[in-house]
């Protein structure tokens, strides 16, 4: 049998994902151990919880998640002294199309998380964990659920961890299939065995109105493993790794059109998209040619290939600099990516070739948002779907001249109109691929459609009374007796163009 | 009873500056935005937001630009040429119902960034709801019309087939429900929750799909689910008493107060003509916040039931009553009262009568020089909502007006024991069954004199030597005192059927037979011969106890009027 495991490419730099497809690694806790596992609680637990978070703000440890929000700072929201319970949750809900990290950390080297997360735990005072874990994850769940019963056992879990008096504990909560439970007041909400909508903030901040309305602080998989390494290295040690405002390593999940997708951790901006595709991911496939790039999951913006973005790089003397750079040239990094207009997000970066129809590539997109919207705001509840049946219906080969410029204004519409940042994550697709592939779209809307023909709702559809008042003004005003005109014929004359 | 309020004066309220449209306002500190700019004379369109209900900011059509005060180095507010602070305008439109004003913000009601916003939300509600209004019972009291007509498109830009629901969806044994025409805002939802203390009702599926929906295997029946009608800003949830009666905009609307129980739930009688179709929760937030119970609400129906008396009735030689004009029937009471002493005399009275009508209730037994005199308590299970266990609206006002003694109803025992022992040969029985005191008709029948006032039929009325036909609550005027001993006022909104007339009337031409003229021609003089009497009452009249009525009593049965989370915790927090 062919082994499945991956060697780690010469261009990687594996922290998080030492463990992953190392050969003999299992992921009990004697493997673990083995390899200096929970050294770095014992080594924590002997610092002071503020000096923990104060290494966590050193190292400038961004999120994992999506928003790349700096850890230490979110970490800072929370007081210490409060007098309700402070919880710490494991945002293990991975569900942003593209992203394929933490299910590999949960599958192979579930320790890991454990001890970042108590780690993480004692820095910000939480007694109480959970691991929040998409409901597709069943294998997961069960390896988290035997690793968290060996960790008990060794009592880096539980009453007086390591002698050192403070108390932990972790449970997992599995997920029911939803998209929106990656939202992390959603996943609260779902948490607390509601519907998982999101909640306003203010006053919902989870640092202060977390789960039952208790301070909570909500990490990504991939985030709170990276504690475990800050306290290894000391923060200003792994501030060193990457660049500045971008430490650290990151997890690329590379899937699309390339020879070899997979995943890749890599110095954060040590490699440009180029990089990326043609050393870790072995070039496009054969014949093909590089169209566009989704570089940080589903809902990042998309960045077509032949265009220039513009950039500000540090200068020999120090000062900013303008630079215009390719698509291939653009480092991957949280700063830079959302610099030439898109984001890092989630690390899941989606490489299409010349093959590939981007009206079609939108419609997917649109399907799963369009399926994936809680319904809770108007905006994203009813344009999502609206956006979806306008992209499916131009991919059947009915699309309207109207198409673009109502897809566009449709998602106008949602974006930053919203509770969370679905909004944006459904809106983001449709803006950036109308702008960046506006020939496509208009290739794909020819047909003259009025919504009065293919409506089923004809008669009730705005407007119409408009249109005989209009017709009658205009027959008035040209001497002529106002005529009456019966409903049926009114799409008639509205096609004939004479209102 | 000493109350610690009125001796400690109030914390000192602050008061915010606040910018709304270019104008400078002040505002107490708690007042939500969406308020604000109500109370600035800048109405924001909201459907989710309910001031008694909790905000989930979902429907978004309440999105304002906001600012705040822009900030030096010196970490203090920088001031423009006017003194005042300049504002950093937030680039995101944000929702006005879930955040309270603060000092130096800047709100802009009418931008052209809110204006946008306001006329995406509109079109996103509208691609799928039906759109069928004509038919649609809630037009005319439809938020999505009054909305469109601001912020609607002329034509739709929508190619695609509409979402479809259920539709004619059985909720409850007093709700219907139109899936398709809801627009998701969660009122009903947070209303069953929150007020009515019964996790009803909730949504299942996502997205566009999401659906209005009670909980697997159950009906949405508490006693409260009316008011889910009320709240609905669209024709998703609607009253089958209700539904398809009559057009909304064709109705009367007569504030008046419900009579069901001891609460008085502050109520708008809808009417047209002669028929009442509605009554609906009026806010006050002294009696019933904006609430009233399904139980009180549909008790109007026997206003027209078909066997209400409309006209005087008196005992014929032949043992039939046969109608007669009100003259004759006053001077046949009178006539018959007058063979009586005062001591073979009862008067039985209604805790469901107005303090007018008891007050003269008191001025007959005083001519009659009767001292029998009391009222029928009546009482039932209270919730911890509205619903009072005192079933008369009225106990207070018969208290305070000394009818029935000490307690009410301690006499009826002695004056069912009267009756039976033939001790008493007369009794006036006003708007009460004595067959419910457990005197059957053949006693009853055989009293020489039984004047009987009532607006149905029932065995007191056919054993009855006279019959006098009164009015129901919505045909007459006058007050009551609810059981926190706030008096409120009762309005004509239908006139009475046949000939029956306002039961004040009646009382004053009764007495008026019996001892000649009483100087009362209004009710408002019977008031002010009552608030003469009266020292709780003094200084008032009927027009003076205004639409949310004023306090006469002490708490003498004290209830709390319920409070949504939000108003508990703003008065737990003094500002």
């Amino acid at each position: 049998m062919v082994s499945l495991l991956k060697q780690p490419h010469p261009r990687e730099t594996r922290m998080i994902f030492k463990n992953v497809d190392r050969p003999g690694w299992k992921p009990d806790i004697d493997s673990y151990l083995g390899d200096g596992g929970y050294e770095q609680l014992k080594k924590a637990l002997t610092m002071t919880q503020v000096g923990v978070v104060d290494e966590v703000k050193a190292s400038g440890l961004r999120g994992r998640g999506g928003a790349g929000f700096p850890c230490g700072v979110k970490w800072g929201f929370i007081k210490q002294d409060s007098p309700k319970p402070i919880y710490l949750i494991c945002n293990a809900d991975e569900s942003e199309p593209g992203t394929f990290k933490d299910r590999y950390i949960i599958h192979q080297d579930p320790h890991q998380l454990i001890e970042g997360m108590v780690i993480s735990c004692y820095a910000v005072n939480a007694k109480l964990a959970y691991i929040y874990i998409r409901g597709e994850f069943p294998e997961g769940a069960k390896i988290l659920e035997r690793a968290l019963a060996e960790a008990r056992e060794k009592n880096f879990l539980g009453k007086n961890i390591q002698g050192s008096g403070f108390d932990c504990e972790i449970y997992v909560h599995r997920g029911a299939g939803a998209y929106i439970c990656g939202e992390e007041t959603g996943l609260i909400e779902s948490l607390e065995g509601k519907r998982p909508y999101p909640r306003i903030k203010p006053p919902y901040f989870p640092a202060v109105l977390g789960l039952y309305q208790c301070p909570t602080i909500v990490n990504n998989v991939e985030t709170l493993c990276h504690v475990k390494h800050i306290i290894r290295l000391g923060g200003a040690e792994y501030a060193k790794i990457g660049k500045p405002n971008n430490t650290g390593t990151r997890i690329l999940c590379v899937s699309g059109d390339v020879q070899k997708p997979g995943y890749f951790e890599v110095e954060l901006g040590s490699l440009n998209m180029g990089e990326v595709i043609n050393d870790l991911c072995g070039g496009m496939k054969p014949g093909r040619t590089l169209k566009a790039i989704i570089p940080g999951g589903s809902s990042a913006k998309v960045l077509r290939a032949g265009e220039k973005y513009k950039i500000k790089e540090k200068g020999p003397d120090g000062a900013m600099v303008d630079k215009e750079i390719t698509l291939e040239e653009i480092p991957m990094d949280f700063d830079t990516l959302a610099a030439v207009g898109s984001m890092a997000g989630s690390g899941g970066v989606i490489v299409m070739d010349d093959s590939r129809n981007m009206v079609e590539t939108l419609a997917n997109i649109n399907e799963f948002y369009a399926h994936e919207s809680c319904g809770q705001c108007t905006p994203c509840r009813e344009g999502s779907l609206w956006m979806q049946k306008i992209t499916r219906r131009m991919v059947s080969g009915e699309g309207a001249t109207q198409d673009p410029k109502v897809l566009k204004s449709v998602a106008d519409n949602i974006a930053g109109k919203t509770i969370c940042a679905f909004g944006e994550a459904c809106a983001w697709p449709t803006q950036s691929f109308l702008a960046k592939f506006p020939d496509e779209f208009a290739a794909k809307a020819q047909k003259n459609v009025t919504p009065r023909e293919v409506s089923d709702g004809v008669a009730l559809q705005g407007g119409r009374p408009v249109l005989v008042h209009d017709h009658e003004v205009a027959a008035a005003s040209e001497g002529g007796v106002p005529e009456k005109i019966a409903p049926w014929e009114l799409s008639n004359a509205s096609k004939a163009g004479e209102i | 009873m000493s109350n610690p309020s009125t001796t400690t004066a109030p914390p000192p309220v602050q008061l915010l500056n606040v910018q709304v449209d270019g104008v400078w306002h002040q505002f107490p500190k708690g007042t939500r935005v969406i308020e604000a700019c109500t109370q600035a004379g800048k109405y924001v369109p909201r459907y989710c937001y309910h001031p008694k209900l909790s905000s989930p900011g979902n429907c978004r059509m309440c999105l304002i630009e906001m600012g705040m005060p822009k900030m030096g180095a010196d970490r203090k507010p920088e001031t423009g040429a006017d003194g005042k602070p300049v504002i950093n305008w937030i680039p995101r439109p944000q929702i006005s119902c879930a955040q309270d004003v603060a000092e130096g913000m800047g709100i802009r009601t009418d931008s052209p960034m809110a204006q946008e916003c306001r006329k995406g939300v509109m079109e996103f509600l509208l691609i799928n709801h039906p759109l069928d209004c004509p038919v649609c019972d809630q037009a005319g009291e439809c938020r999505l019309q009054e909305f469109s007509v601001e912020y609607g498109n002329d034509s739709s830009r929508f190619l695609e087939e509409k979402v479809h629901k259920p539709k004619h969806v059985d909720l409850g044994p007093r709700i219907v429900l139109d899936d398709e025409r809801c627009i998701l805002c969660s009122r009903c939802v947070r209303f069953t929750k929150e007020i009515a203390k019964d996790d009803a009702l909730g949504f299942v599926d996502r997205g566009s799909y999401s659906t209005l929906t009670a909980h697997p295997g159950r009906r949405f029946d508490n006693n409260y689910t009316l008011n889910t009608v009320d709240i609905c800003p669209v024709g998703a949830l609607t009253s089958k008493d209700f539904r398809f009666k009559m057009r909304v905009w064709f109705l009367k609307e007569t504030r008046s107060i419900c009579t069901s129980c001891g609460t008085g739930c502050n109520t708008v009688i809808g009417s047209r003509e002669e028929t009442m179709y509605r009554q609906t929760p009026r806010e006050n937030n002294d009696v019933n916040s904006a609430w009233m119970c399904d139980y009180g609400r549909l008790n109007f129906h026997y206003l027209h039931d078909e066997r209400r008396l409309t006209a005087p009735l008196l005992r014929q030689a032949d043992h039939t009553l046969q109608p007669v004009e009100w003259r004759k029937a006053f001077a046949t009471a009178a006539q018959q009262l007058r063979e009586f002493k005062g001591e073979e005399i009862a008067v039985v009275a209604s805790a469901r009568m107005t303090n007018e009508e008891l007050y003269m209730t008191r001025r007959l037994a005083d001519a009659l020089k009767c001292s029998l005199v009391d009222v029928v308590p009546r009482t039932g299970e209270a919730d911890d909502i509205l619903l009072s266990a005192d079933r008369n609206p009225n106990t207070s006002g018969a208290q305070l007006l000394g009818i029935g003694g000490d307690k009410l109803g301690s006499r009826l025992a002695e004056i069912v024991e009267g009756v039976r022992t033939g001790k008493i040969h007369a009794v006036v029985c006003l708007g009460e069954d004595l067959s419910e005191q457990g005197l059957d008709a053949k006693v009853l029948e055989e009293l020489p004199c039984l004047v009987a006032m009532s607006i149905l039929p029932n065995a007191t009325t056919r054993a009855a030597t006279v019959v006098l036909p009164g009015s129901g609550f919505a045909e007459k005027r006058g007050s009551m005192i609810n059981v926190k001993g706030r008096l409120q006022r009762l309005n004509h909104a239908i006139p009475s059927p046949g000939d029956a007339r306002d039961d004040w009337e009646i009382l004053r031409d009764l007495i008026q037979a019996l001892t000649g003229s009483n100087g009362l021609y209004m009710i408002e003089d019977v008031f002010k011969a009552m608030s003469n009497d009266v020292s709780a009452l003094q200084g008032l009249s009927l027009s003076k106890i205004g639409d949310l009525g004023v306090q006469v009593v002490t708490e003498a049965e004290s209830r709390e009027v319920p409070k949504t989370p939000l108003e508990t915790a703003t008065a737990a927090q003094p500002t």
